[in-house]
């Protein structure tokens, strides 16, 4: 059941000089079809040896498009003759992000080769194929493979790749927009790298939804040169009905602050009976599950509402996907997971709770309702608080004009980089210079300087590191022919047990217990998913938390799995944790400050928040699109300043970091800080606004650019969010190994702790591959320094204070969510000593 | 509440102290937050689990994991031994991460070692990762050893054991305040016994409810002694979520 499903019925057929050939045409016919003109321009281009991008919306035969090349030429070529070059090597090599989407497509595909007896054998290779089918894939291989990017990285780094790959002559990446805006992509490209070498001709075929900078895709689908930037073709669909669009209409009061959307639960129950199936998407894991829980206390029609997220059971997420295509359910919750291309039935109405974050993200999932182009997505937007209404107004307008904020791909990662070294000494023994220069025609890698890339061999030979007392274990080591081997066959072991760069936090699944007498069974019950380690260990027996939709029962942890039992409260007593948030795309920032900026854009909006605008436009003042507006207000006994960047949480969260450290120095005293996806607001023990007006406090020395230099690099260094990153990179590069799962038993006193590997390194080699490469992922992700950097200079001149005696209508939101956070800095250490202080009052009163 | 708690150092009351003194089985010990215990009265020095050469032992099976582990726990071992200048050092079991690593120690790690081994008596208590005597290193080798009304072994035993100092577990404790976990590597003891913070420079921790440490304390005396940036911090295991 899916929609990527064959050409829609009779569309004009504008490309009169090209045609498919038979059967494809007969059988095209006998349907009452035609193909579709950009199914045939791909093919008349890939034949004539181009690679392409196709940009098609979903819904436009896609799929179809891509596999026609392979499927046309391997109908001409006719089945080889067994033992033959051909028949023992792939034709074509089908790459998609999700092993769900492979086989899924290899469904879709088999019912035109069946009906049209084409000489084609198809085949998926995942991380779930039985290891006796993956061997015999690679003595006797199909004619297509259907795979994920981490099984190419397996295969190129075999022994057997140079036969495998000899000839190769298509290689199909789907969904490629969600795949090189990661370090996959980056795995990815190097590998794509590789084919080339080992098939010279082979072409790519790229299939995308609309993106921000399609230049970046076309490159990344073909060999890059020194100097000069080589692009794939271009074909680009566009048309489809628009999308119906509007901001929930509800007679409740819209929330100040908070992400919850509460108040619009009966509105969204009674748009969940007025539709056949509508799907519900959230930010977060946690709103997923709370927006479940509020749905069924209001669900007095025992309507089927399911739920989907990533960190359910695979078993149980199966079971929901199953029903939906059979148009069992009226409802389903879903995060992310439900993002990418597969189809879910008929889906005639999308809810998105929360604000969208990304024009691009929110057209994504509005593709999800309703798969035929030619009629229009319907979809619902419900803003969980009043900067949340501009937003999805401001995403709106994106939509209708098409805007796209889809993230760059950026540099390729070092510790990938490392990675993939490594599988190809696996795979052959292999000379520098060579290597640089297929690494370097991947697009990611193609600005990469040979010092960096024989540091990385280096690092990989013996760990990168000034003292030179590993020679003796090197895991690669150059030859005197010049050529770099592995040193012996346990490192190519060790190479395809650590492969690909998904790091997952450590995980603990969660089993249900029971507990009769006050005695836990012996017994686990079913498994309802996994949760993230360092949540569960906030956690204490007895304490009730939300998840799978359930509220639970902390019971322990025993070995690997957390145990929990049914809970009969009403409320959980920990809030479920917050999950990945996603940052607002600055386009969209751009959008809402342009929104609040012009009182004539304000039609649009609800009355409750032109209300709340005019009021901060008679206490204070709106803030301008290009200039940076600052409140300063009393407030109890500390002091406020509150900022308008628009920027994301995550660079606001940067931004707040450095300027309470600026602040300190200053004698302002800082207390702490809280930053949303809006705002930020900073208190301290000084009056900052009678510091400005006295001159004491200088807006244009505190705001400027120069604080992303040193005092960037001191906060950084003493950073956790660096000792996450570092983690990943260590796993990712294979310093040190992934955790497998069931090998946790072993006793984690004896397992390599990362954090203290990064202490080491950061005191003995500050310029380390390893730091570098955590270094460029912090400031990509994690800290948006880049755009950070961008607001500083935009601002720079143009700063406007105002200094309140009361807090302003626009600081409402921000004030709310302090106290939710803790202050920064000294924190660690005045816990400790708080729970010690408790300690000593017990001793000199004793019980 | 079992046992005294006595700030020790020039400063104790707004920094807090860097060593507390408890009593264990009688006797009076001082957990230093240099993650050393000093025993006053036989001016013993021990000190657990220095898993010197660990990341050698790694990069032998693959994993190149920095180098400098050896020179770092070293050098605080150094600090702490200059401080306290003892009559005697115990260390208690893994002193080596594994069993090749004082053979291969590199000469200058060999030198350093037998410099700080001048002048005092050295007791090396085996461990599961070094069953052996050191290679080329002076100290005496045992399994147990009796000092005042202590044991000092490598592995805890549970049951009744007064007295038993011991390490293997590398104990951390994780403090709950406001919302936020802190976790450090601690002293654990209930006053009968005492567990020793891993002394190694990449060494992990294991927190007091995990199940390796079930039976070994009467855990409403159990107090853990963490390990803070300049001082330690006292906290009972029933107040460590607040």
């Amino acid at each position: 059941m899916t929609t990527e499903s064959f050409p829609a019925p009779d569309i004009p057929d504008e490309s009169s000089g090209f045609d498919l050939p038979e059967p494809f045409l007969g059988w095209f016919a006998s349907r009452g079809w035609r193909p579709r003109p950009h199914q045939l321009e791909l093919l008349a281009e890939t034949q004539a040896g181009r690679s392409m991008l196709l940009i098609a919306p979903t819904g436009a035969g896609k799929t179809l498009a891509g596999f026609l090349p392979s499927l046309t030429d391997l109908t001409a070529r006719g089945k080889p003759k067994p033992g033959s070059a051909d028949a023992r090597s792939l034709h074509t090599l089908y790459v998609s992000p999700l092993k769900a989407l492979a086989v899924d497509i290899e469904r879709n595909l088999a019912r035109p080769v069946e009906e049209m007896g084409l000489p084609v054998r198809i085949e998926t290779r995942t991380g779930d194929t039985p290891q006796s089918k993956r061997a015999r894939q690679r003595t006797d291989p199909p004619d297509i493979l259907l795979t994920t990017p981490e099984q190419v990285s397996l295969l190129i780094a075999n022994g057997h790749a140079e036969r495998l790959f000899a000839g190769l002559r298509y290689v199909i990446f789907d969904e490629l927009h969600s795949l090189i805006a990661s370090k996959r992509g980056h795995l990815l490209s190097l590998a794509l790298a590789r084919l080339r070498r080992l098939a010279p001709g082979l072409r790519t075929i790229g299939l995308s939804a609309t993106v921000a900078d399609p230049e970046e895709l076309q490159r990344w689908l073909v060999p890059q040169a020194p100097d000069s930037d080589e692009l794939a073709g271009r074909i680009t669909v566009t048309g489809g009905a628009s999308p119906i669009i509007t901001i929930l209409e509800t007679a409740e009061r819209i929330p100040w602050s908070g992400h919850s959307a509460r108040y619009a639960i009966p509105d969204v129950y009674q748009t969940i009976k007025d539709h056949r199936t509508t799907l519900i998407f959230v930010n977060t894991r946690s709103q997923a599950e709370m927006l479940f829980q509020e749905l069924w206390r209001v669900n007095e029609d025992n309507l089927p509402i399911a739920l989907h997220h990533g960190s359910l059971d695979a078993a149980q997420r199966r079971r929901v996907e199953a029903a939906m295509g059979r148009n069992e359910l009226r409802a389903v919750v879903a995060t992310s997971t439900l993002d990418l291309g597969i189809d879910w039935g008929d889906v005639d109405l999308v809810v998105h709770v929360g604000a969208p974050k990304g024009a691009s993200r929110l057209a994504q999932r509005i593709g999800r309702a309703n798969h035929r182009m030619d009629e229009p997505s319907r979809a619902i937007l419900t803003p969980a608080n009043r900067f949340e209404v501009l937003e999805c107004q401001a995403a709106i307008d994106a939509n209708y004009a098409g805007a796209q904020d889809t993230p760059s791909g950026g540099d390729g990662g070092l510790d990938v980089l490392a990675q993939h070294v490594l599988g190809m000494a696996a795979a052959a023994p292999f000379d520098a210079d060579e290597l640089f220069l297929e690494v370097t025609s991947a697009s990611p890698y193609a600005r990469i300087d040979r010092d960096t890339f024989d540091k990385v061999i280096d690092f990989v030979a013996t760990g990168g590191y000034a003292l030179k007392s590993y020679e003796r274990y090197a895991r690669i080591r150059k030859r005197a022919d010049g050529l770099w081997r592995i040193s012996n066959p346990q490192v190519a072991q060790q190479y395809r047990l650590n492969i690909g760069t998904i790091i997952e936090a450590p995980m603990l699944t969660v089993r249900m217990t029971s507990r009769k007498n006050g005695i836990l069974s012996g017994r686990g019950g079913p498994p309802l998913g996994k949760v993230e380690e360092y949540f569960l260990e906030t956690l204490s027996q007895g304490d009730t938390f939300l998840f799978s939709g359930k509220i639970l029962r902390f019971e322990g942890i025993r070995e690997n799995e957390c145990l929990v039992s049914n809970a009969w409260d009403q409320d959980p007593k920990v809030p479920a944790y917050a999950g990945g948030k996603f940052p607002l795309s600055t386009y969209l920032a751009e959008g809402v400050r342009a929104m609040i900026a012009d009182p004539s854009k304000w039609g649009a909006l609800p009355d409750q928040v032109t209300d709340w605008l005019r009021m901060q436009q008679e206490v204070s003042q709106l803030p301008a699109r290009d200039s940076l507006l600052i409140e300063t207000f009393p407030r109890g006994e500390r002091y406020y300043m509150v900022l308008y960047p628009f920027e994301g949480r995550v660079a606001h969260q940067t931004l707040g970091m450095l300027l309470t450290r600026r602040l300190e120095r200053l004698g302002a005293q800082p207390l702490g800080f809280v930053a949303t996806d809006y705002s930020l607001g900073v208190w301290a023990l000084e009056d900052m606004g009678a510091m400005i007006k006295g001159k004491r406090l200088d807006l244009g020395l505190l705001f400027d650019e120069d604080m992303l230099g040193d005092d960037l690099d001191a906060w950084l260094n003493e950073s956790w969010l660096l000792k996450r990153t570092f983690r990943a990179c260590a796993v990712i590069s294979g310093l040190i190994e992934r955790r497998h799962p069931g090998k946790e038993k072993s006793g984690r006193q004896v397992t390599v702790s990362a954090d203290l590997i990064y202490d080491v390194l950061r005191s003995h080699e500050p310029d380390h591959i390893l730091l570098r490469a955590t270094r460029a992922d912090a400031a990509q992700g994690l800290l948006d320094i880049q755009r950070l950097g961008a607001m500083l200079k935009r601002i720079k001149g143009h700063i406007k204070h105002r200094a309140l005696d009361r807090i302003s209508p626009l600081a409402v939101p921000i004030m709310l969510e302090i106290g939710r956070e803790p202050v920064a800095g000294e924190a660690n250490e005045s816990i400790l000593a708080e729970a010690a202080d408790d300690l000593l009052a017990e001793a000199r009163n004793p019980r | 509440m079992h046992g005294t708690i006595a700030a020790l150092g020039a400063d104790p009351a707004p920094t807090g102290p860097a060593a507390v003194e408890i009593d264990v089985n009688g006797t009076v010990v001082i957990c230093d937050r240099a993650g050393v215990l000093w025993l006053p009265a036989s001016g013993a020095l021990v000190v657990s689990d220095l898993h010197l050469e660990k990341g050698a032992a790694h990069a032998r099976r693959g994993m190149l994991l920095p180098p400098y582990d050896t020179a770092a726990t070293l050098a605080r071992l150094g600090e702490a031994i200059t401080r306290y200048d003892p009559r005697l050092v115990i260390s208690l079991g893994d002193s080596f991460h594994d069993r090749i690593g004082s053979q291969h120690l590199p000469e200058p790690y060999r030198q350093a070692l037998q410099a700080l081994q001048r002048g005092r008596d050295w007791a090396w208590i085996e461990g599961n990762h070094d069953p052996e005597k050191p290679v080329g290193l002076e100290g005496a080798w045992c399994s147990e050893l009796h000092l005042e009304t202590l044991v000092f072994r490598h592995e805890p035993r549970p049951g009744a054991a007064d007295g038993e100092i011991a390490g293997h577990l590398h104990p951390a404790a994780r403090v709950v305040r406001r919302g936020k976990a802190v976790r450090r590597p601690c002293f654990a003891s209930d006053g009968k016994r005492l567990l020793m913070p891993a002394f190694g420079s990449t060494t992990g921790g294991l927190e007091l409810r995990h199940p390796a440490l079930r039976g070994l304390f009467d855990r409403n005396e159990l107090i853990a002694h963490l390990l803070g940036r300049d001082r330690i911090y006292s906290v009972a295991f029933n107040r460590m979520n607040g």
